[in-house]
């Protein structure tokens, strides 16, 4: 276990590393580079060009730049805003709660549904639920984000008038029943893509359990059908799902970032829009290399506690 | 003797081209793919050969008919804010989002086809440092990653093409990686190599054919997701500029009109979703039809 550990936090060293050194690729060999912000400025002439850039240090080679930059982001110094001069993480981590509040309540509810929907597509294969659950996931998944986004406002908000079109309480209000007033559409919306994907995923994983040997031999014991398909193979079933969550961590990721424009919800994807059309750089590439940051680190998490759950995996 | 049993009894011989049918057999078996198919023809011939039937230019502004609801006036869907015809709008623009979906997925297989190919035949270093790549890339929310060029870029077809292309090869790449490291071993590859086949001969005459199933459903479903992204991007403002019209900024200015005017906002978010749905589909009947496992 211990060696199994090792081995995948090296792996994930390097990966980081790696991470670090495309981000800084983006931000360094886009057109323009760093130096945008000040070109855009009014009356900035040839020289004092220049100058910032060698007060920013960007006239020494590109390794030495890079050097510094990656050490000073292990340090936890990632810049200061451009619009506003704050610290970058500070900015982060004041929309991070935002993001996660609705990222989290969003995959519980939907990782549970999807799981049920996946059980029962598998238990009663070939059925009309089965078909249609299918049918829906694949559709589900081609949906856009954002038009579902629309639709739903459009038939719960302007119609309706049931659920608020956006923000995360009403100002002057914020008690916990408001708080989850605004979380039902935008995690209804951000929920469909978990959905999908998980039922999928828990109707193959459930079809790969249902033919083991251990499966039959529950029957043959003769342990009620109940038991047998949610203790015996609903269980085993569940294990490899642990990898889909970290892997879905990208995707939740994006879909965040959608639906925190649609409803306005004050978190890190809109935070990312905004600084975008500030070209605040820093910002930008803070919530750029934390993302990846997030995902390496649901990745490695997802590995372990397979690995706990599953000693098979251990072992080789 | 039947015509099936023959059938049957010479595919067993293993004649390659009977097969391919067989392939497609079990393809056309797949309703939903061969619907996919159907409606993905349907889309192309409406897009590129729909506007000329049309007495309106996608760009003729008839003010006096701004926001004329769908299915009563001689706007069959309708008109924008300008009183631009709808139809017209979001069959030029289909032609923007599936050209660039097509445009893109061939970058990105060309591309992550040639990274696989490379990491998976010569493995080693090389091939551990390419697939190490391919991990960091898929790292980060592809959106974000998309957003953050195209925001650095003048945005154009062509550059967005690229930007989703560049964001999107790290699935074929690591499809390719796989078939490669384990065809190379097959007999027919060492006898190439002891033929004295150099390694280009090798990799892209010998090889690479035979991964061509797994990277056409690979390619298929790219499609379906370089046609999604594009949407995303240019829906939130840094993909294709108006006046030039996509699916995906067709809603961006619908978004404003949602209570006056839904039928702009309906209609684009109908036309990403058959067309995507329609790939995936087909993508989904490929792997089952390209998989001699499943044959029974």
């Amino acid at each position: 276990m211990l060696r199994f550990l090792i081995q995948r936090s090296l792996q994930n060293v390097l990966l980081l590393w790696l991470v670090s050194m495309i981000g800084f690729a983006v931000l360094y060999l886009a057109p323009g580079g760093p130096l945008t912000q000040f070109a855009l400025v009014p009356g900035m002439s040839q020289e004092q060009l220049l100058k910032i850039a060698e007060q920013m240090g960007l006239n020494r080679p590109i390794h030495e730049q890079y050097f510094e930059w990656f050490t000073r982001l292990l340090s936890g110094d990632w810049g200061r805003s451009f619009r506003d001069g704050q610290p970058v993480l500070g900015i982060i981590g004041s929309h991070l709660w935002a993001t996660l509040e609705l990222m989290g309540t969003s995959a519980s509810i939907a990782i549970f549904v999807g799981i049920w929907v996946g059980v029962l597509g598998a238990i009663k294969r070939y059925s009309l639920f089965d078909y249609l659950a299918t049918v829906g996931a694949m559709v589900a998944l081609s949906i856009p984000t954002f038009w579902f986004g629309l639709v739903t406002i459009y038939i719960f908000s302007v119609k309706l008038g049931i659920l608020p079109a956006g923000n995360r309480y009403t100002i002057g209000d914020g008690s916990f029943l408001d708080h989850v007033h605004h979380l039902i559409a935008p995690s209804l919306v951000l929920g469909l893509v978990t959905v999908a994907l998980w039922s999928r995923y828990m109707r193959s994983s459930m079809l790969d359990v249902i033919n083991q040997d251990y499966i039959r031999t529950a029957r043959a014991k003769g342990a009620p059908e109940r038991q047998v398909l949610v203790r015996h193979a609903m269980r085993n079933a569940l294990l490899p799902m642990i990898t889909v969550a970290g892997l879905q961590l990208p995707t939740l990721l994006s879909g965040a970032l959608v639906t925190e424009t649609i409803f306005t919800w004050p978190g890190m994807g809109r935070l990312f829009l905004d600084s975008l059309s500030y070209r605040d750089y820093p910002v930008v590439m803070g919530i750029l290399v934390l993302s990846a940051v997030l995902v390496l680190i649901g990745n490695l998490l997802a590995d372990i506690l397979y690995a706990v759950a599953d000693p098979r995996i251990r072992l080789n | 003797m039947s015509h099936a049993a023959i059938q049957a009894d010479v595919a067993a011989s293993g004649e390659p081209v009977l097969q391919r049918n067989r392939a497609i057999d079990r393809f056309m078996r797949h309703k939903l793919a061969v619907a996919g198919m159907a409606m993905i023809a349907f889309l192309l011939m409406v897009c590129f050969i729909g506007p000329l039937l049309l007495p309106f230019d996608d760009l003729f502004i008839d003010i006096k008919h701004r926001f004329a609801p769908p299915f009563v006036s001689v706007h069959v869907l309708g008109t924008d804010p300008l009183g631009r015809d709808h139809l017209a709008r979001l069959m030029m623009a289909g032609r923007i989002s599936l050209s660039i979906g097509f445009a893109a997925m061939l970058m990105a297989v060309v591309l992550g086809t040639v990274v696989g190919a490379v990491a998976g035949y010569y493995g080693g270093v090389i091939g551990a440092v390419l697939m190490r790549l391919v991990d960091a890339m898929l790292c980060f929310p592809s959106i974000f990653l998309i957003l953050a060029i195209a925001a650095f870029i003048h945005p154009g077809v062509v550059s967005i093409t690229i930007i989703i292309a560049l964001t999107s090869w790290m699935e074929v790449a690591r499809v390719v990686e796989g078939q490669m490291k384990s065809l190379r071993e097959r007999d027919f590859a060492v006898a190439a190599e002891l033929m004295g086949g150099t390694d280009r001969y090798i990799i892209f005459r010998e090889l690479l054919p035979n991964a061509v199933g797994p990277i056409v459903v690979a390619a298929t479903l790219n499609v379906a997701n370089a046609i999604l992204m594009e949407s995303y991007i240019s829906f939130l403002g840094y993909g294709i500029q108006p006046p030039t019209p996509s699916w995906g900024n067709m809603l961006n200015n619908a978004q404003q009109y949602l209570e006056r005017a839904p039928w702009l906002a309906i209609f684009p978010g109908l036309a990403i979703t058959i067309a995507v749905t329609s790939f995936n589909f087909i993508g989904d009947g490929l792997r089952d039809a390209l998989d001699p496992r499943l044959d029974h």
